[in-house]
């Protein structure tokens, strides 16, 4: 079977990988490249676990192709640390025990990022709803929501 | 293991307990790092994927795989000839015990396919796709057969019958014909007729649930490695990697001792991972290619052939005085099985009226067969669908009696020394500390708006103790390892290292929790039946306890004095008093670094079964609006006042309440299984089954409230499912409170609603 070669940028490293024409950039991330950080929950774009940043925008990356890739720029969960200091909304998840079993938090922590790049101030109302897309089943979503705005707070300088 | 006098929990100080410390997994877990039941990959692993029955009741009649056998890259091809016939014999299995004839079955058709999704083939295979194009070459012939799903059809005469060799378990005399129904229990008090006499006001009426899944995000993965010397691995995403070790080594034929199962992970179970389904099969798989086998379920499989919950159908009457003394209680309820026997009948009958100190109770259960697929445990299974018939039948008694409802609960609460109607008498609960909670919470007073409606519910769950063996090291350097048995679902390993600093007087992030494969430990049973931080937490303190009387030991050595002239206080070893010696108290840095020369290692080891978890008790209050046009409901506020004994960390204990409360909420508005008419799942995917989602909720008040389980040293109940059972009831009760009309059917759609405020205009 003639596989692609694709380049792209993943967690800022150049990236070389082959792909099956049918396989998903969650495939590609995960099976080929062993970044099993980003998780598969559905396959269908309903649950958000999968989320990823590509060129700037976050998106499912179960209903990417790998060959879409060419040339993109990824950030995975893998990436939001800068070195051995976390991301605010890390520490924040942590701090507010945002997280239970943890499956759906890397999703959520890519697509929180996504939204404090676009908005530092949200209200409750618009992290809910942007937050709409990513399923968690073990928290009720209140200590998720509190971690995103206190860090959106911390990272105002507040 | 009976505690001391001076162990008692009530008036204890805490150092450690109820501390909100970071989490030890928290790193790993917003990092990346943490390793899933499907992030594991090997040399050599190959994808199986599993080839499901489209048929919901079906005769299988021929399994061709030649051709897929044959195919470039497919290593292995497994069918129900791979599986040896298993004996008519029980196992415990977390709250629902299972059969081992069902499970092969359940694992690999054998005779028939039961269920849309019943597994009937697996491949092995170099890529997934290979593993994928293989199926569509297998050749199944199939007779299809008359299919059953809902309760009430199962149980008619002239029902399809599911297996000709079910005979209703509990019925005298004995019954001549097979029937869907496996089993009826009863749970009795009093006399119930004559508590029907006594009253003056009676509610009844007939309910509906659908099943509902639990839902977990993280489907169900594994990888089986089986070795050519006859030993295997078994690394899985699973609530009980013992439990996992014994069906898979059954079901595979192979002894215990060959099987090591290493548990990742897990993400989210809720009862869903108490069961094998992949697992023996990727072994099997494993075994015919010599190759490590990765099996991962897609959320379609999750759907169509992991546990969901039984769909009930209940008629609940309730009879009290017009001073509101209820005097009989009487439920009918028969639950879906799914394709074998096992719905939470048990459950669901000890628990219907449990929250009350009645005079004369009956509740019936069956357990009903039909062409679903095998229920499993879903939090405090059985309860919270019992209790969605009880719940709302006490809000009808209010109205009817005028009587504030949660007043009507207060005068009827079980309390200490309750006999509940299933046998035990009741010990310290918290059912009136929780109403009275909720009824103190501002949330309870707030002013409500045009459509708007506030309920209120109670729940029950028993909560379980069970097989624990637990590990606990002293390091070289003065800090401490830590090993249980049992997957850390949402924060164990926080709430252990916390109760082991706490008795030996160290700081929680001293104490490293490491979760152990079934190699390392003795049994463990499951993460199930909310036993974790009171089971496990009990036997870490224990075995905290060993290590203290071993550094006691040690000290006195040093010192050249009698053991019992030491005494531990605050991670230090210190004479008892002057009159035992002068010496500068040792530290547990310093009694650890002279180990090797004072008799080696120092570790404490328990291992027991464990008794005397507490029920615990909830109360929620919900408020709703309902949009009249629409029929949509809103969740405007959600209070929750369960009773954690002791919290040992309050986020996490919060953190149950509020997803608890939130599954219930889907499962009240939104969740069900929907079947088509050739009894195919309809909704196998989270887009047309829908889960509850940020933008539909509100942030979810929570109360702890704290009656000690004088059964754990600091006063632990579990805490993980009470809070899901009241919900479904506090939301019908809220809505009846808006539009004036009592629903009786789940989910509450806006369709269903609609209609009622229609038909009530
Ligand atoms: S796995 Fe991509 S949205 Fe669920
Ligand atoms: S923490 Fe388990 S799904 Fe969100």
């Amino acid at each position: 079977m003639a596989k692609y070669h694709i380049t792209a940028e993943i967690n800022g490293d150049e990236t070389e990988y082959l792909c099956e024409p049918e396989q998903t950039l969650l495939d590609v991330l995960r099976d080929e490249l062993n970044y099993t950080g980003t998780k598969e929950g559905c396959g269908s774009g309903d649950c958000g676990a999968c989320t990823v940043m590509m060129n700037g925008r976050h998106v499912c990356s179960c209903l990417v192709l790998g060959a879409e890739a060419n040339g993109a720029k990824i950030e995975t969960v893998e990436g939001m640390a800068d070195g051995d200091n976390l991301h605010p909304l890390q520490e924040k998840f942590i701090e507010h025990a945002a997280l239970q079993c943890g499956i759906c938090t890397p999703g959520i922590l890519v697509a929180s990022k996504a939204l404090l790049e676009r908005n530092p101030d949200p209200t409750e109302t618009e992290v809910r709803y942007w937050l709409a897309g990513n399923l968690c089943r073990c928290t009720g979503y209140d200590k998720i929501i509190r971690a995103v705005m206190d860090a959106a707070s911390e990272m105002r300088g507040n | 293991m009976s505690i001391a006098e001076a162990d008692r929990p009530e008036g204890k100080v805490f150092k450690q307990i109820g501390k909100r410390i970071k989490r030890p997994d928290g790193v790993d877990k917003v990092t990346g790092r943490a390793r899933y039941g499907a992030d594991l990959n090997l040399s050599g692993m190959l994808h199986g994927a599993t080839l499901r029955s489209p048929h919901a009741h079906a005769v299988l009649i021929s399994i061709d795989t030649s051709k897929a056998e044959a195919m470039t890259g497919v290593k292995a091809v497994v069918t129900r000839d791979d599986f040896a016939e298993q004996p008519d014999e029980m196992a415990a299995a977390g709250e629902l015990p299972v059969n081992y004839m069902h499970v092969v079955r359940n694992v690999m058709a054998r005779e028939k396919v039961l269920y849309d999704g019943h597994p009937v083939a697996a491949v092995a295979a170099t890529s997934m796709s290979i593993a994928r194009k293989a199926l569509k070459l297998i050749e199944v012939k199939y007779e299809v057969l008359p299919h059953v799903i809902e309760p009430d059809e199962a149980m008619k005469d002239d029902a399809p019958i599911l297996d000709e060799t079910l005979f209703t378990d509990g019925v005298d005399p004995k019954p001549t014909k097979p029937s869907n129904v496996s089993k009826i229990v009863k749970i009795k008090k009093g006399d119930i007729e004559a508590g029907f006499e006594q009253a003056e006001v009676i509610v009844e009426r007939t309910y509906h649930t659908k099943p509902v899944h639990q839902g977990y995000i993280e489907p169900q993965a594994c990888v089986a490695s089986y070795s050519e010397d006859g030993s295997g691995e078994l690394w899985v995403t699973t609530q009980g990697p013992f439990m996992y070790r014994s069906f898979t080594a059954r079901l595979c034929g192979m002894d215990v001792s060959k099987l090591k199962v290493t548990p990742s992970e897990m993400g989210g179970g809720f009862g869903g991972k108490n069961n094998v389904y992949g697992e023996p099969v990727a072994m099997v798989l494993s075994r015919k290619s010599n190759r490590p086998v990765k099996m991962v379920m897609n959320r379609g499989e999750v759907f169509r052939a992991t546990g969901p919950t039984s769909g009930g159908h209940m008629t609940v009457k309730l009879g009290a005085t017009k001073d509101g003394r209820i005097t009989a209680a009487k439920a009918d309820l028969a639950f879906q099985a799914g394709a074998f026997p096992g719905a939470p009948i048990g459950p669901a009958t000890m628990t219907a009226f449990a929250c009350y100190d009645l005079e004369n109770v009956l509740a019936t259960g069956y357990d009903v067969i039909s062409n679903r697929p095998k229920v499993a445990a879903y939090r405090a299974p059985g309860a919270q669908v019992i209790a969605f018939a009880v719940e709302s039948a006490m809000d009808e008694l209010a109205k009817k009696l005028e009587i504030e409802p949660i007043d009507l609960r207060m005068q009827n609460a079980a309390k200490e020394g309750t006999k509940a109607a299933y046998g035990p008498v009741f010990g310290p609960i918290g059912m009136e500390e929780t109403l009275q909670a909720v009824k103190d919470h501002p949330n309870y007073n707030v002013p409500l708006g045009p459509n708007q409606g506030r309920g209120v519910a109670s729940g029950f769950w028993f909560n379980i103790g069970g097989e624990t063996s637990v590990t606990m090291n002293l390091n070289e350097d003065g800090t401490v390892a830590l090993l249980v048995g049992n997957p850390d679902i949402g924060g164990s390993r926080a709430s252990m290292s916390m109760m082991a600093a706490e008795e030996l007087g160290i700081e929680a992030e001293d104490v490293r929790v490491s979760i152990a494969d079934t190699g390392s430990l003795g049994f463990n049973f499951l993460s199930a039946g909310s036993r974790t931080t009171f089971a496990v937490g009990k036997t870490t303190i224990n075995a905290a306890r060993e290590v203290i009387k071993e550094m006691k030991a040690r000290a006195a050595k040093i010192w050249d004095i009698p053991e019992d002239a030491v005494v531990w206080e605050d991670g230090h070893a210190r004479p008892a008093s002057t009159n035992a010696g002068d010496f500068e108290p040792l530290s547990i840095v310093e009694i650890a670094k002279k180990a090797s020369t004072t008799g080696g290692p120092i570790s404490g080891h328990i291992q027991t079964n464990v008794t005397g978890a507490g029920p615990s008790l909830a109360t929620e209050a919900v408020d709703v609006e309902v949009d009249p046009e629409t029929g949509q409901v809103k969740i405007l506020r959600v209070t929750v006042a369960q009773d954690a004994g002791k919290a040992i960390h309050p986020s996490y204990v919060e953190g149950q309440f509020q997803g608890a409360a939130v599954q219930g909420i889907g499962w009240a508005l939104n969740e069900e299984y929907i079947y088509d008419d050739k009894g195919r799942l309809e909704n196998p995917n989270f887009l047309d089954y829908r889960i509850p989602v940020a933008s539909d909720l509100p942030m979810i008040d929570t109360v702890i409230v704290e009656v000690p389980n004088p059964n754990h040293p600091y006063g632990v109940r579990g805490i993980g499912e009470t809070s899901i059972v009241p919900v479904m009831a506090a939301v019908n009760n809220a809505i009846e409170n808006a539009i004036g009309v009592r629903l009786s059917d789940l989910p509450m759609s806006p369709p269903k609603v609609l209609k009622a405020i229609e038909e009530n205009s």
